[in-house]
């Protein structure tokens, strides 16, 4: 396969959007698999209302905006969308949380703002963002993951989907049964609780890096980045410089107040920080575009994300992370633009 | 400049020149308290009289205000007013005032009236001068009780709830349509969604009422339907 080292206005990749999508999806496989080994089947009812509210809404705003629906609907974008969603939200989720993300990703986060590729904002985190502060309780039950030793009671199929259809549990199960802080939770509550991390480490939700379950989510999903980066649909510059951004404050912390500060492999292996280094902000709509400028807008979102789980009100922060850094792309484009072949370094520079 | 008749006028007040959908002035407080019908009504009533009270005295002192100190005397005025409202409200809708908060007092800043204070009050008669307040107030009232409305609608569930905050009464519960909402709609983005939906849906009209005139009258271009 030909591809263009660096995007220029006249040298374009030979490469279609729907096959680019269709081995993006291919590579979360893995870590859907262990999603549903680990948080069981209600993933794959999210992943289902995600992908039927994001089609939906991609066809009705192509009809509303007169343009030929079937463009939109095989060119898997939408379900890009509403995989990454399902990914972000609880395996417990009720299907009208769900809907209201994809829906509020494709119609008003990319058609509003002219479709695919003029979307300033990643549109899974936009949406994501929108559900996480308008239905806060919904989104905050994570059930236990299905872990040898953790009390792991366990959710028939029949009995998840009855909580996605009505947002309701069987009477003799309550919600504290069920649901569990998840490992990013349980450490900020218990480092505001004055705990040191060694203290906290000793809950049994934590593995080895991060949290039981979570962290073998994030090996299947970086196997799939690596493939990614392999097949060079993805290019290495955000994922290295979101991990830079991210280990860099936490390793100085940690070495300086190992107490207060969990390690790094703690923050690389918890929430969605493999996530978003692979398939979050690598989305190419909404990124920078020089490779400069994507080493600088993966590195501040990788920054952003450990100051918002060390000193924000959040657990974790990447979708606020990415949207933030989504809205400093066009300055980040503008001062990292290449250096143009024959031209002096200084005149390049914008005047 | 010509005196249109008032019916025209308030039609410019109202949609085509209106403060908040088309100036986008006096956002602040459009954007803050909108969170439900009452509240906008409330702001509304209070911008609308300081408006037409202070598009009377810059109107009726235009001829002693110097040109260069314009704008520091225009805010005494608009100030002095606001407290008088401010402290209205204290007296009788005590429980409004502790909604509305500090957006009272923040009257004096909005743009909204320091531009028709200097727009229209400084260069025409009291009279006149105090229809545009009029107009131009009512226009800004109506838009912040439309998204009141809404953002009520979406967020609580409910319409003209706690509208014993300005009639008096026992609390009242207004139209219950749910019990809770989307809580979005409540919190500042809600606001700037529910603003930016509006400027669309008054945009769309405009353009289909532009176009249905260029299809009757093909020889006038846009410009003659302005």
């Amino acid at each position: 396969m030909d591809f263009a080292r660096r995007p220029s206005p006249y040298w374009s990749a030979r490469v279609a959007v729907p096959s680019l999508m269709l081995q993006v999806l291919a590579a979360l496989i893995p870590a859907a698999i262990a999603h549903v080994w680990f948080f069981g089947p209600g993933f794959i009812f999210n992943l289902l209302v995600a992908s039927i509210f994001a089609v939906g809404g991609e066809w009705l705003m192509m009809v509303l905006r007169k343009r030929p629906p079937e463009v939109a609907l095989t060119d898997y974008t939408a379900l890009v969308t509403a995989a990454l969603l399902a990914f972000a939200v609880p395996s417990l989720t009720p299907w009208w949380v769900t809907a209201t993300g994809a829906l509020f990703a494709i119609v008003v986060a990319k058609h509003l703002y002219g479709g695919l590729g003029f979307n300033i904002f990643n549109p899974a985190m936009a949406g994501y963002v929108v559900i996480l502060i308008a239905f806060p309780m919904h989104l905050n039950l994570w059930i236990a993951p299905r872990m040898g030793d953790i009390d792991y009671q366990y959710l028939t199929v029949l009995q998840t989907l009855k909580y996605t259809l009505t947002g309701s549990l069987p009477d003799v199960l309550g919600f504290d049964a069920v649901s569990r802080a998840t490992p990013l939770d349980v450490m900020k509550s218990g480092l505001n609780g004055m705990r040191t991390v060694s203290e906290i480490r000793a809950n049994p939700i934590m593995g080895d890096f991060g949290g039981r379950g979570w962290e073998w989510i994030g090996n299947f999903l970086a196997i799939g980045g690596f493939w990614l980066l392999i097949k060079k649909i993805i290019r290495w510059h955000i994922p290295v410089g979101v991990g830079v951004g991210l280990m860099l404050p936490a390793t100085i912390m940690y070495l300086v107040d190992p107490g207060s500060h969990p390690s790094p492999g703690f923050h690389l292996f918890s929430g969605a920080t493999i996530l978003c280094a692979f398939f979050i902000a690598t989305d190419p709509v909404s990124a920078a575009t020089s490779p400069k400028g994507r080493l600088v807008f993966g590195f501040g979102i990788g920054i952003l994300i450990f100051c918002i789980r060390t000193w924000g009100s959040y657990a974790d922060g990447v979708a606020f992370a990415v949207l933030i850094m989504n809205m400093a792309v066009p300055a980040i484009d503008l001062v990292t633009r290449p250096h143009i072949v024959g031209h002096d370094r200084k005149r390049t520079k914008p005047s | 400049m010509t005196s249109p008749g008032f019916i025209d006028r308030f039609k410019t007040g109202l949609w085509h020149e209106n403060p908040g959908l088309v100036q986008l002035l006096g956002l602040c407080p459009l954007l803050a308290v909108t969170s439900s019908f009452v509240n906008g009504l409330g702001l509304g009533i209070a911008t609308l009289a300081v408006l037409i009270a202070s598009n009377g005295l810059v109107s009726a002192t235009r001829r002693w205000i110097q040109a260069e100190i314009r704008i520091p005397i225009y805010v005494l005025i608009i100030a002095s007013l606001v407290t008088c409202i401010e402290l209205i409200f204290k007296a009788w809708f005590p429980a409004l005032d502790r909604s509305l908060g500090i957006f009272i007092p923040l009257i004096v800043t909005n743009c909204a009236i320091v531009a028709r204070a200097e727009v229209f009050a400084s260069r025409n008669p009291i009279g006149s001068s105090m229809a545009d307040g009029f107009v131009m107030g009512s226009g800004f009232a109506l838009l912040l009780m439309a998204i009141g409305a809404f953002r009520e609608l979406l967020g609580q569930g409910s319409l003209f709830a706690r509208m014993d905050m300005l009639l008096g009464g026992d609390p009242m519960r207004g139209l219950v349509i749910t019990d809770g909402g989307w809580l979005l709609a409540i919190l500042p983005p809600g606001a700037f969604f529910s603003l930016a939906l509006a400027i669309a849906i008054k945009n769309s009209i405009d353009r289909r009422q532009r176009e249905k005139r260029q299809q009757a009258m093909p020889g006038r271009g846009r410009h003659a339907s302005q």
